[in-house]
């Protein structure tokens, strides 16, 4: 091995102050507040909002079990958080679905532009990201509500004869999210299909394979971890959604964003089950991470 | 040459980019159309008109509106420019110096704030402010927008400072130069375009926060977003399309600002 000779750089000394900052406010104002709420979901509620410092596990059952209206009765499987739970990771997958299927060509066109067109669509693709959420999903819900321009757009060329009723339902928080986090889809793919090298694929097609499969059997494996991150990117901020379910999907479609919000709300609030519910959508998200981070090392060493 | 049936144009591809494109800019482009109506029914095309905007600059709203404009104003230039700063010294503390243990832990660490899913981040600091008796308000949400803005202020700029070669500050060390002036002279105007693009990415992403403000906002005190939001609760009003308008322009505005400076960085670095 060669010695490579080690030269100090100008910085060295002062890292530990230079990153003291960072670590103060992060560690203060978030990793401490992870760590109380941590605490909080095993306390008491206090029926006002707030706490009682006694350790209990009520928040917890409560979320699993149903004892009835004095906590008396036998517990039975409480099914009503729970399917809240479910209906989230559902409508979070299929917005990631949907996402992909526009996401991933819209990705591939533009790394096989040229590079001046290239950054052109790229950044018309991120300004509505950065655009106001909130103003964004209040955009889309004016466009679908049953008297907006899209269906008296329809009724007036007589195409529909009543609204289509959009509103409120699942496939409006599914329009929602796929809305609010698309452009999350398309930056990571473009990324990965932007270093393809394409001499692999005019290989195959020098080789009579045809399009398909040449994107099927040589493109998409090499692309897969951008698709991953895409995935990701778009799954996790939609399990976790607050706004396009509470503007879109009305009362019956509810999903955890909501379900956590109505706790810290008023007097009706719960804060250790709300803690709790917040702790489990947290615990759910690190699990995608660490899955995704061991895919993506896994598939850096093949 | 491109053969017949080479992978690069796929049939169909391009129509579902320009759907992408569409989907993405078509509800935005209908408020915006919508706020210059002059009908009071938010459906029917009465004319151009600017009267809601100037109902919400001399309306009967206009003055809870102005509060809240002044708030996440104030509140996004103060947030961001602490969140540059610390965002700015940990990108030269993890970027500009040689390896060590704990640079991943310290770039995760960095990372949090857009890993923790938000409403968490709202719970989380409820908690923390309501444990420690800290009273819910201005400076409530000033310090929770300072954590969350770290990560965006920090990616342009710890990109930027590594496409900064290291040559720069060997060649003036050798030329006795001192740490300060190396700075000063050297690494800080080389930085500039990436604190700058930092600075303005966090400033939007404070002023657009609605999640984690509306949880630590405490009575009383409101900004655009929340006060939108309090408001379309009865309908959406053509003068919250008006405003809605208005900040779309802002952050447009700010995100075609960075991306004309990183733009800037490309050309310079291939002359």
């Amino acid at each position: 091995m060669t010695q490579v000779y080690k030269q100090k750089r100008a910085f060295d000394s002062l890292r530990i102050w230079l990153l003291l900052p960072s670590w103060v406010t992060i560690g203060i104002f978030l990793l401490i507040p992870v760590g109380l709420m941590l605490v909080i979901s095993f306390m008491t509620k206090e029926f006002r909002g707030g706490v009682i410092w006694e350790l209990s596990l009520a928040a917890y059952d409560q979320f699993l079990f149903d004892r009835g209206l004095f906590g008396d009765e036998p517990p039975t499987i409480q099914w009503t958080y729970i399917v809240i739970f479910l209906r989230s990771i559902v409508q979070a997958a299929i917005a990631t679905f949907f996402c992909l299927l526009i996401g991933f060509p819209t990705a591939f066109f533009i790394a096989t532009r040229d590079s001046r067109n290239r950054t052109f669509w790229i950044f018309l693709v991120t300004v509505p990201y950065w655009v106001n959420l909130l103003i964004r999903t209040v955009s889309l819900k004016f466009l679908i509500r049953d008297n907006g321009p899209i269906n008296e757009f329809m009724i007036s060329l007589g195409l529909i004869s009543e609204p289509l009723g959009l509103i409120n339902t699942n496939l409006a928080v599914q329009l929602g999210l796929f809305y609010s986090y698309l452009p999350f889809m398309v930056l990571p793919i473009y990324a990965s299909v932007e270093r393809f090298n394409f001499t692999f694929s005019e290989a195959a097609a020098d080789l009579y394979a045809d399009k398909w499969s040449t994107l099927r059997r040589i493109v998409l494996p090499i692309v897969a971890p951008g698709i991953a991150a895409g995935c990701i990117l778009v799954f996790i901020p939609s399990l976790g959604a607050f706004l396009a379910p509470d503007l879109l999907g009305g009362a019956k479609n509810f999903m955890i964003g909501s379900l956590i919000e109505e706790q810290f709300k008023g007097n009706a609030g719960n804060w250790p089950f709300g803690a709790a519910a917040s702790m489990i959508l947290l615990t759910m998200v690190l699990i995608a991470l660490m899955l995704y981070t061991r895919q993506q090392a896994k598939s850096e060493l093949t | 040459m491109t053969l017949a049936n080479s992978v690069r144009s796929i049939p169909g591809f391009s129509i579902l980019a320009v759907l992408c494109l569409v989907i993405l800019y078509a509800p935005l482009l209908v408020v915006m159309v919508y706020s210059f109506n002059d009908s009071v029914s938010i459906t029917i095309w009465g004319g151009f008109s600017l009267r809601w905007y100037e109902q919400i600059f001399f309306g009967l709203e206009a003055e809870k509106f102005q509060k809240a404009a002044w708030n996440s104003i104030t509140i996004a230039f103060m947030a961001a420019i602490v969140s540059t700063t610390i965002a700015f010294s940990a990108a030269v503390g993890v970027v500009r110096t040689s390896p060590f243990k704990g640079k991943n832990l310290n770039i995760s660490l960095l990372s949090l704030p857009i890993m923790v899913p938000e409403i968490v981040t709202a719970v989380a600091t409820l908690i923390f402010f309501s444990m420690i008796s800290f009273k819910l308000g201005y400076t409530s949400i000033l310090v929770a927008h300072i954590v969350f803005c770290i990560p965006f202020a920090y990616l342009p700029i710890s990109a930027r400072i590594q496409s900064i070669e290291k040559v720069y500050e060997e060649a003036a060390l050798d030329l006795y130069a001192n740490r300060k002036e190396i700075f000063r002279s050297i690494l800080l105007p080389l930085m500039l375009p990436g604190i700058i693009s930092g600075f303005l990415l966090a400033f939007i992403i404070s002023l657009d926060d609605f999640i984690i403000t509306s949880f630590v906002k405490g009575a009383g005190v409101e900004t655009l977003p929340t006060a939108i939001f309090g408001s379309i609760k009865q309908g959406i009003k053509p003068d919250i399309m008006a405003l809605s308008t208005l900040l779309l322009l802002v952050s447009t505005l700010f995100v075609t600002i960075s991306y004309f400076l990183s733009r800037a960085d490309i050309k310079n670095k291939l002359n």
